[in-house]
């Protein structure tokens, strides 16, 4: 069986990219271990060389721009790395997206991706305006059939997942066509506590959108990929679902084939049982019960499930 | 030049949360709306299509709207204010505009232009626009608009690094918008070297000593560099030299028929200087003919390790900028703490952040260069609320000279037509408020930004940190044992090297610190002393080297470029190949202009230097280029005994190696025991709060116990995926003394963190101060599951008054401490610093001289490494049913303890005196005596307890005593307890000793009750006692030996009082 090839940028202040290449390399052994293969890697390079042999890109399957502080967000998250992004690989980015192959983008990633237009909408400031590091619970929501039928080859067979997000710009804002359609796709939110949600959040963006965004707006609308909900880890730490104020608790987003994700939590950073808060409670209730203590947790999922669209 | 403006379209919730702070301010007048423009000063010219794509690749379209300068606005607003900064501060955000325009609008910048960033806010007032009230000497200058306004900007600047500039909304329609003001440096004279004659007398040599070289020839340059010096005069600043050092410089130049250059006389002030050399700890005391830290510090580890035979883990001790000992077979972990303190006094954010990433490097340089795998911080501050105004020189109004002289005497300028419209502050001390807040925003920018976790920090408050804050930064460091065939560890710059500067470029930003940090805060010090860190472009080239450039095998040595610049760093390396020679013409700078001594000793941030091997610098050279990292080479390292810099073709300096780093004349110190002269640490909290159930909610409440939740949620702990007990812990988000993480993701090795330290016994007894601040840093990693024999220290020795002889004799019996506790533990030093001048002088603002100097306090961390996190633990109680156990003994040891400060009021009330204005020693109870035998015996229970899984949950019984560490447990696990004090083992009598003593030696743990049985074997040849049950209530009930309930606890009200006093920070 042939696994994928997983190329993960990394310079100019990115920082997750060790831990990234972790996990997909944890997803790529799992898989390997069940089919007896060797293949597949996960690569880390530096945009600088990536930009020096550009047609590299086409030899992989699997895009990761992981987390980090690219450019010390000096002129607002992403947008400097995508402006790098854009000036020197946009061709090879469209060539890559217009392609069978994933994208993920992890927080920093996530910001960058919406900077280049990739996926709708944009990040911005926390409401409490400070940079905060804290696990929240998201749920995967059903999406509906009408369009586009299937969920995400990333978030396949997962309902909810606990991570931890660390970022100061995760605040999920679009205008309201966006909003829109995105609301549309999550059937099961009662249209009531949307409005409530969006009032004051997006009503009055202003559209001044230069001509090569409006293309790659108009030709995507994206899906909601998870959204911040009272879950296991809320309910342990007695916390606010929404850390940040996102509109529609928008934690992660989609593209419309679902091949592009866009998180601000990190799954990275949650994929050993020993991550999680409530591991040494856990294991105490584990080991009264007589039971072993998992390695794992759904988050590896994730990468898993990118392993598994190219390997099935 | 042009003007490009971004403002929000969007709900702006910095604009939001800034307003909230404003009217936090107190204003006189209702705040209306705030709006916030970022602003890029563009020091080139564009066309119009360039400008065109910059307005497009500074902004994001779909939240902000560019304009080019005049900012149009339609709105009214009542003022607006802009913040800048000065010519010379590291300005990120402009360098990262300049760096997005050259690259996507194709600006082609000269070396002299720059992008400059600032922020504009445009604020209204509801009710009608206060008046503007013209106040001072000038109408168009000081005292525009109203008071509210002026308050406003004060708290958005701080004017050692930043302009501000305020404008009515009719000035501002009449000018069309805000000055525009270029903050380049301009220096005039560059290349001047001049001969200082030490032929003179001792009064003159003193004066040399202590303000420097003078400096005629500077005039000009001071002037234009709006750098500011205050009152430095004609003097360039503390050279710290004393009378005898220079006596010594004066032989050996005299021996050579020459006068030094002024170079060489900075050169050698740097590398001898107290911050470089730790002259009070080597010098001779007393007795000690080798010094304190030979004797006892250098002295514990050689003993511990030749005791520990084949079970040494040491690697690399004091030789390096950090310690190492092993972490498995493949790897090495090295740990360093540094102190920031000085620079953290007049600006927090920019000392703080420059003290993380100066630590980043310091694992960077340790051994080939090792990835700084976690982040550590603590902060000694004086209260937030603490009012206390301090002036370095006398405030205005009480000295004679007007305004517009002083800020001519500050080389303040003139912009168009005014004087930089605010009061003379810049020799007013920042608030307490300030410094907290900057503080912790520092370390939050420089850790973030870097990539790098920060499981683990703590805040302490005493108000003896008002003049001076103590900020402590630490930084783990991973490196593979070998590189080829080379140990890792063991690095040589060898004859003929290079020698390579790599990451930012020198300005005279950091002239001085060495020196600087060698003397106390007064009006002299420098504020170019003052620098802000650039964390990117440090992340740039560790980045580079670490994961890169090392493995290549690329360099045969590595060290950060830190406090003494160029002429410690090269002087440093150039020890192994025996001599250097450097070439100022080629080091890179950030403007021209630079006098070579300047360029020499400046330290500027964010720089390493490497020794590289000829045939491999072409190959490193590029390798840098692609990583956007600047690289030169600068010289190279030769044999000769000597370390020789030129400039302009001629030799400036010339000293032999041998001279450079033993030619400082040691000093005998002397020590002296006097009566001390106590004072009242504290205001007290609750005078009247006898009653125990408040004691606790009070005490929970007090600054050294409550939660710091609100600090370690905006610090990333979770990068690189390393967390395994966290800085918050259990349900109840508790603060956890110690932290584990797991830095080789592959492994299920762990390494535990934690620090201690008991400053409010320093005064009391420094022996013990030390010898707990060393147990309670191992009992805290111990309750976390380490083994206390696998452990090793770090010392930080924060002092005071060094002059004093009774400040001497106190740091002797903390050193003396320091070598007992750590031998009978069997725990090595592997590194340390020490700060010996953190004494303020300065003026109230009644114009009265102040002095603070703060508590002597020694921070012990201790790193450890532990074969498998998952047998570590957490401190919350976890299941109804558990036993809880106190393990160790409880006496009656209440002096210097958090119960014994909230009841010095109760004290005082009951009839103790004031002594000669001061509050005599606080005699509640016995200092804490630490048994470190007994206590190591324990510990190493506790660890065997933990392999076999049979702790459910342990916290170290610190700060509060039983009693805190109860609530504590409890809260973090949102459950309660029933206690009986009856089986609490020790010699205390009454009910408040057993629940408030701070005893050492003491950890509170809970065991499932299956499990008792096999735990209290383990623990034979301990004193524990079984205290009580865990139960399903959130209530603590305590009840004392005649088994009569003293206490029920509600415990949400215990954890909201834990929980309140930071609740809005």
């Amino acid at each position: 069986m042939q696994h994928p090839k997983v190329i993960i940028l990394s310079g100019y202040g990115l920082n997750c990219e060790e831990e990234t290449a972790a996990a997909f390399e944890l997803a790529l052994r799992l898989a390997n271990a069940g089919s007896g293969s060797t293949t597949g890697n996960a690569d880390i390079v530096h945009i600088n060389d990536l930009i020096a042999s550009p047609k590299k890109l086409s030899r992989y399957q699997i895009l990761a721009i992981p987390g980090g502080f690219s450019y010390g967000d000096d002129l607002g998250s992403g947008k400097a790395y995508a402006n790098k992004l854009r000036n020197h690989l946009q061709k090879y980015l469209t060539d890559f997206t217009s392609k069978d192959k994933l994208v993920i983008g992890i927080c920093n990633g996530f910001q960058i991706l919406t900077n280049l237009g990739l996926l709708p909408g944009t990040l911005t400031f926390n409401d409490n305006n400070r940079y905060t590091d804290r696990w929240v619970d998201v749920r995967i929501p059903l999406l509906s059939k009408e369009g586009l039928g299937e969920a995400s080859p990333w978030l396949k067979e997962i309902k909810h997942l606990s991570l931890p997000i660390a970022h100061g710009e995760g605040k999920f804002v679009a205008d309201k066509a966006i909003i829109a359609g995105l609301k549309r796709n999550l059937g099961f939110e009662s249209s009531a506590r949307q409005n409530a949600r969006m009032s004051g959040g997006v009503s009055n963006l202003r559209r001044e959108t230069p001509q090569h965004f409006k293309e790659a707006i108009d030709q995507i609308t994206g899906f909601v990929g998870g959204v911040y909900y009272k879950g296991d880890i809320c309910k342990y730490q007695n916390l606010i679902p929404n850390p940040n104020g996102s509109t529609l608790n928008i934690a992660m987003l989609t593209s419309a084939n679902g091949r592009i994700l866009g998180t601000m939590p990190h799954p990275e950073r949650a994929i050993f049982f020993t991550q999680t808060p409530s591991w040494p409670l856990e294991k105490e209730k584990l080991m009264r019960n007589g039971k072993p203590l998992p390695k794992h947790t759904q988050a590896l999922q994730i990468f898993i499930n990118a392993i598994n669209y190219f390997s099935a | 030049m042009h003007r490009i403006y971004v403002t929000s379209t969007i709900p702006d919730a910095r604009t939001k949360v800034k307003k909230q702070q404003f009217t936090d301010l107190g204003l006189k007048h209702k705040l209306g709306e705030v709006y916030l423009a970022e602003c890029y000063t563009i020091d080139a010219k564009l066309n119009k299509k360039q400008l065109v794509k910059a307005c497009q690749l500074l902004a994001n379209p779909l939240s902000q709207l560019t304009t080019h300068y005049p900012l149009p606005t339609t709105d009214s607003f009542s003022y607006a204010i802009e913040i800048g900064y000065l010519p010379g501060v590291t300005d990120n955000i402009g360098h990262t505009a300049k760096e997005t325009l050259a690259d996507g609008a194709k600006i082609k910048f000269k070396p002299e232009q720059n992008v400059y960033f600032s922020q504009v806010f445009f604020i209204s007032f509801n009710d009608p626009t206060p008046s503007p009230r013209f106040a001072g000497y000038s109408p168009s200058a000081m005292g525009r608009g109203s008071a509210d306004i002026q308050k406003i900007a004060t708290s958005l600047y701080n004017p050692l690094i930043q302009r501000a500039s305020i404008k009515t909304f009719s000035e501002y329609q009449k000018d069309g918008g805000m000055d525009l003001i270029v903050p380049k440096v301009k220096l005039t004279s560059g290349s001047k070297v001049s001969l200082v004659d030490l032929n003179v007398g001792d009064e003159e040599l003193e004066r040399l000593g202590k303000l420097g070289v003078a400096d005629e020839a500077d005039k000009s340059a001071r002037y234009n560099s709006s750098v500011a010096r205050p009152f430095m005069g004609l003097r360039r600043g503390p050279l710290a030299l004393s009378l005898e050092e220079l006596k010594a410089i004066r032989v050996y130049f005299n021996a050579l028929k020459r006068k030094p250059t002024d170079i060489e006389l900075e050169t050698l002030a740097q590398t001898w200087s107290e911050h470089c050399k730790h002259t009070i700890f080597c010098d001779p005391m007393d007795e000690l003919k080798n010094g304190i830290y030979k004797t006892y510090i250098k002295a514990a580890t050689e003993a511990i390790r030749k005791q520990k035979g084949e079970q040494d883990f040491c690697v690399s001790v004091f030789t390096d900028n950090a310690g190492g000992i092993v972490f498995d077979k493949d790897n090495i972990i090295a740990h360093k703490v540094e102190t920031h303190n000085t620079p953290s006094a007049l600006d927090p954010f920019g000392g703080a952040i420059t003290g993380i990433v100066g630590v980043n490097r310091d694992a960077l340089g340790f051994g080939l260069g090792a990835k700084p795998v976690a982040n550590f911080f603590g902060f000694c501050l004086a209260s937030p609320d603490n009012k206390t105004e301090l002036y370095r020189s006398k405030p205005v109004g009480t000295t004679s000279l007007s305004a517009e002289a002083l800020a001519k005497l500050d080389g303040r300028q003139k912009n168009g037509g005014q004087w930089t419209p605010l009061q003379h502050n810049e020799q007013k001390m920042l608030s307490a408020r300030r410094i907290m807040d900057g503080v912790i925003a520092g370390i939050n920018s420089g850790g973030n930004q870097s990539g790098i976790p920060t499981p683990l920090g703590f805040l302490y408050f005493d108000d003896s940190y008002r003049g001076k804050p103590l900020v402590f930064a630490g930084t783990l460091g991973l490196l593979p044992k070998k590189i080829g065939r080379k140990k890792a560890w063991e690095k040589q710059a060898k004859p003929g090297d290079l020698i390579v500067m790599v990451g930012g470029r020198v300005g005279v930003d950091g002239i001085h610190g060495a020196t600087f940090s060698s003397e106390g805060l007064d009006s002299h010090s420098p504020a170019t002393a003052v620098q802000i860190g650039d964390p990117i472009t440090q992340k740039k080239f560790s980045d580079a080297i670490c994961k890169e450039a090392r493995d290549l095998n690329l360099y045969n040595s590595i060290t950060d470029c830190g406090a003494g610049g160029l002429s410690s760093a090269v002087g440093e390396m150039a020890q192994s190949s025996n001599g250097c020679e450097v070439n100022l013409d080629k080091v890179p700078l950030k403007y021209p202009g630079l006098q070579p001594w300047q360029t020499w000793v400046s330290e500027s941030q964010e720089r390493m230097i490497l020794a590289i091997p000829q045939k491999k610098w072409k190959k490193f050279e590029k390798l840098m280029k692609t990583r956007d990292v600047e690289a030169t080479a600068i010289g190279k390292f030769t044999r000769n005994g000597k370390c020789v810099v030129k400039y302009n073709g001629k030799k400036v300096l010339d000293i032999d190696l041998n001279f450079f780093h033993n030619g400082r004349p040691k000093k005998q110190l002397v020590t002296k025991r006097s009566v001390p002269i106590y004072r009242r640490s504290q205001t007290p909290i609750n005078g009247h709060a006898t009653e125990l159930k408040s004691l606790i909610l009070n005490l929970l409440s007090s600054p050294n116990i409550t939660s710091t939740e609100f600090v370690n949620q905006q610090y990333d702990h979770e990068v690189q995926g390393s967390s395994v007990q966290k800085p918050l812990q259990g349900r109840g988000k508790v603060n956890s003394e110690a932290a584990v993480i797991r830095p080789v993701l592959s492994s299920q090795k762990g390494v535990v963190l934690s620090s201690g330290l008991y400053p409010h016994l320093s005064d009391i007894d420094p022996y013990q101060m030390a010898a707990c601040s060393i147990d309670s840093a191992i009992r805290a990693a111990v309750a976390a599951g380490a083994d206390i024999d696998y452990l090793a220290l770090l010392d930080n020795f924060c002092w005071c008054s060094p002059q004093d002889p009774h400040r001497l004799w106190q740091l002797k019996e903390a050193a003396r401490a320091c070598f007992e506790t750590a031998v009978d533990f069997g725990t090595p030093f592997i590194s340390g610093k020490d700060s010996m001048h953190n004494d303020f002088k300065g003026f109230g603002s009644d114009g009265k001289p102040v002095k603070i100097s703060i508590l002597p306090t020694l921070l012990i961390s201790a790193v450890g490494v532990i074969p498998d996190i998952e047998k570590t633990v957490s401190l919350d109680a976890k299941i109804p049913g558990d036993i809880i156990y106190i393990l160790g003994e409880t006496n009656n040891e209440l002096a210097g303890s958090e119960f014994a400060q909230m009841i010095t009021g109760v004290a005082a009330a009951s009839g103790r005196q004031k002594n000669g204005g001061q509050w005599p020693p606080l005699q509640t109870g016995n200092v804490p005596q630490v048994n470190a035998l007994k206590n190591h015996r324990l510990y190493k229970s506790v660890f065997n307890s933990n392999q076999r899984s049979l702790i459910s949950s342990a916290i170290s019984i610190n700060r509060g005593g039983l009693a805190i560490a109860l609530a504590k447990k409890l809260i973090g696990g949102r459950l309660g307890a029933t206690v009986n004090l009856a089986n609490v083992p020790g010699a205390w009598q009454e009910n408040y000793e057993a629940l408030f003593s701070e005893s050492q030696g003491r950890i509170l743990v809970s065991v499932d009750p299956k499990k008792t049985q096999e735990f209290e074997k383990l623990m034979t040849g301990n004193t524990i006692g079984k205290i009580g049950k865990v139960t399903d209530k959130s209530e603590l009930i305590i009840k004392d030996r005649a088994d009569k309930k003293i206490l029920s606890l509600n415990l949400n009200q215990a954890e909201k009082a834990y929980k309140k006093t930071f609740k809005n920070y």
